[in-house]
């Protein structure tokens, strides 16, 4: 009984400081949560609300990205939902106003001015304009978008897709989701729209 | 302690320097991609290293003062503080930490320790040091001159994360889970933007900490530093509050223990990295 007792003792103990060693806790464990709202506890509730986890943030935040073909679907599909496309059926702007946005990194920083300029920041992820030798390498190269892909109408709609929600055609993209989670305006995507697609935009020179 | 004499030497030779800067940085800037740019860049960055002409030199002296000067309530300096390695012993001790310490139950990084130490040894309110927390035009702040002051007492340690303690073991493995915490307006984890080797932002390259090795190794070994953009001697705990902001998140809690977790993944991806501190930066 007394031997039995020891060594169910030492099997837990020897799981348990395993288990400790080896395993990270999974993000969005409690634990994590915890430390999360402890360290960022001097921000205003709306501040705080910010970095709550939706279920898209938390599938991808536990799997680092690497989700299974099943989690991609069901994140895409929830993500597709989102996509509003605009009323008026037109899709591009003013490829000028579409540099601005691709230009601008500021909006949504805690150092912003509360009505400052918001931006797409897309240059810092992503070569546009080649002339432009100031450029990103976290996206892939996006120059001669539009004329690569003939100006062609149906890629034009994913490109508006992607660009409102990155995840509604990559599951986990490290893209933010501009439309979605109303970063950019539906009048600025058209823009951006306008500087990938029209042929007189220098990304297409 | 320098005399003035020499503080405007170095001033001097760094002076010289800036100029030397603007046409290094306007040259190599558009062209950083090119072998030849970045060979200049590194050549660049020693020549700057050199201690003589590093500003992040006077912080280190001005933070020598500090630990000195007898402060707070109980009228005391700090310098039996224990950061570690016993009390008043700094030699090596930054390379040490963060680390658990038993008279806290807790583990701490450098700036919440001598926070800790100013409140427990000298009685000190801190409501003044840690509005100072960050150094701005014409105000000093002494928490910065007191990292470049203990760290530059690591130069040449190699950066040993502390593990042996379950609370050191379980924070590492927190900080851990933190760095991939998709969130925000933006979905930007920290892994974002250093979770695979080669990335920049527009120019600027981007150490990757999803690995253990050199560039967690260099980054790492290399804060605090000068930030020449900035014209102040940065601590990680300024450092990683920039890139909270960057990341669309709110602001973190100045020395808080999330930011101790996270240092202590970092210096585990760092393990091993040779410290040269105050290093210079852009």
């Amino acid at each position: 009984m007394k031997r039995t007792f020891f060594l169910t003792a030492c099997t837990a103990l020897l799981f348990a400081s395993g288990a400790f060693a080896q395993t990270a806790p999974m993000a969005g464990s409690a634990k994590v949560e915890a430390m999360i709202k402890a360290t960022f506890s001097k921000a205003s509730p709306e501040w705080q609300a910010r970095i709550e986890l939706d279920d898209t943030q938390r599938l991808c935040t536990d799997k680092r990205n690497q989700v299974s073909a099943a989690e991609a679907e069901v994140i895409q599909k929830r993500e597709a939902a989102s996509v509003v496309f605009p009323a008026d059926g037109n899709l591009q702007g003013d490829w000028k106003k579409g540099y601005q946005v691709a230009n601008v990194g500021t909006g949504g920083q805690f150092s912003d001015a509360p009505n400052g300029p918001v931006g797409g920041n897309c240059f810092a992820c992503h070569q546009l304009d080649p002339k432009e030798l100031s450029y990103g390498t976290i996206g892939p190269s996006l120059t001669a978008y539009g004329k690569d892909r003939k100006y062609d109408p149906q890629t034009m709609k994913d490109a508006w897709a992607k660009i409102y929600n990155s995840q509604s055609a990559f599951a986990c993209s490290n893209m933010p989701r501009f439309g979605a989670k109303k970063f950019l305006t539906e009048a600025q995507i058209k823009d951006v729209m306008a500087y990938l697609f029209d042929k007189e935009s220098p990304v297409n020179k | 302690m320098i005399g003035l004499s020499k503080k405007m030497r170095v001033w001097a030779r760094f002076v010289s320097l800036a100029g030397l800067l603007s046409f290094t940085a306007g040259a190599s800037g558009p062209l950083a991609q090119t072998p030849d740019a970045e060979k200049e860049i590194e050549r660049y960055r020693e020549m700057i290293s050199d201690p003589m002409s590093n500003p992040g030199f006077l912080a280190v002296d001005r933070g020598q003062v500090v630990w000195g000067e007898k402060r707070g309530a109980k009228n005391v300096s700090l310098e039996t503080c224990d950061m570690g390695l016993g009390a008043g012993k700094l030699e090596g001790a930054y390379a040490r930490m963060p680390r658990y310490f038993a008279d806290a139950d807790q583990v701490m990084e450098i700036e919440q320790r001598l926070l800790w130490c100013m409140e427990k040894i000298q009685g000190l309110d801190t409501k003044d040091v840690i509005a100072r927390r960050f150094s701005a035009p014409g105000r000093d702040s002494d928490m910065e001159d007191l990292v470049a002051f203990i760290a530059n007492k690591s130069t040449g340690f190699k950066i040993e994360p502390q593990t042996s303690h379950p609370k050191e073991a379980e924070l590492t493995a927190i900080g851990e889970a933190m760095f991939y915490r998709r969130a925000g307006v933006m979905d930007f984890a920290c892994a974002t933007c250093h979770g695979e080797p080669g990335k920049r932002i527009r120019l600027q390259g981007l150490p990757d900490f999803s690995k253990p090795g050199k560039q967690a190794q260099e980054t790492m070994g290399s804060w605090p530093t000068y930030r020449v953009s900035q014209s102040a001697l940065r601590t990680m705990q300024h450092r990683l509050w920039d890139c909270f902001r960057q990341q669309r998140w709110p602001a973190p809690d100045y020395a808080s223990e999330g930011l101790t977790a996270l240092v202590m993944f970092l210096n585990k991806q760092a393990a091993g990295g040779e410290i040269t501190v105050p290093s210079i930066k852009r």
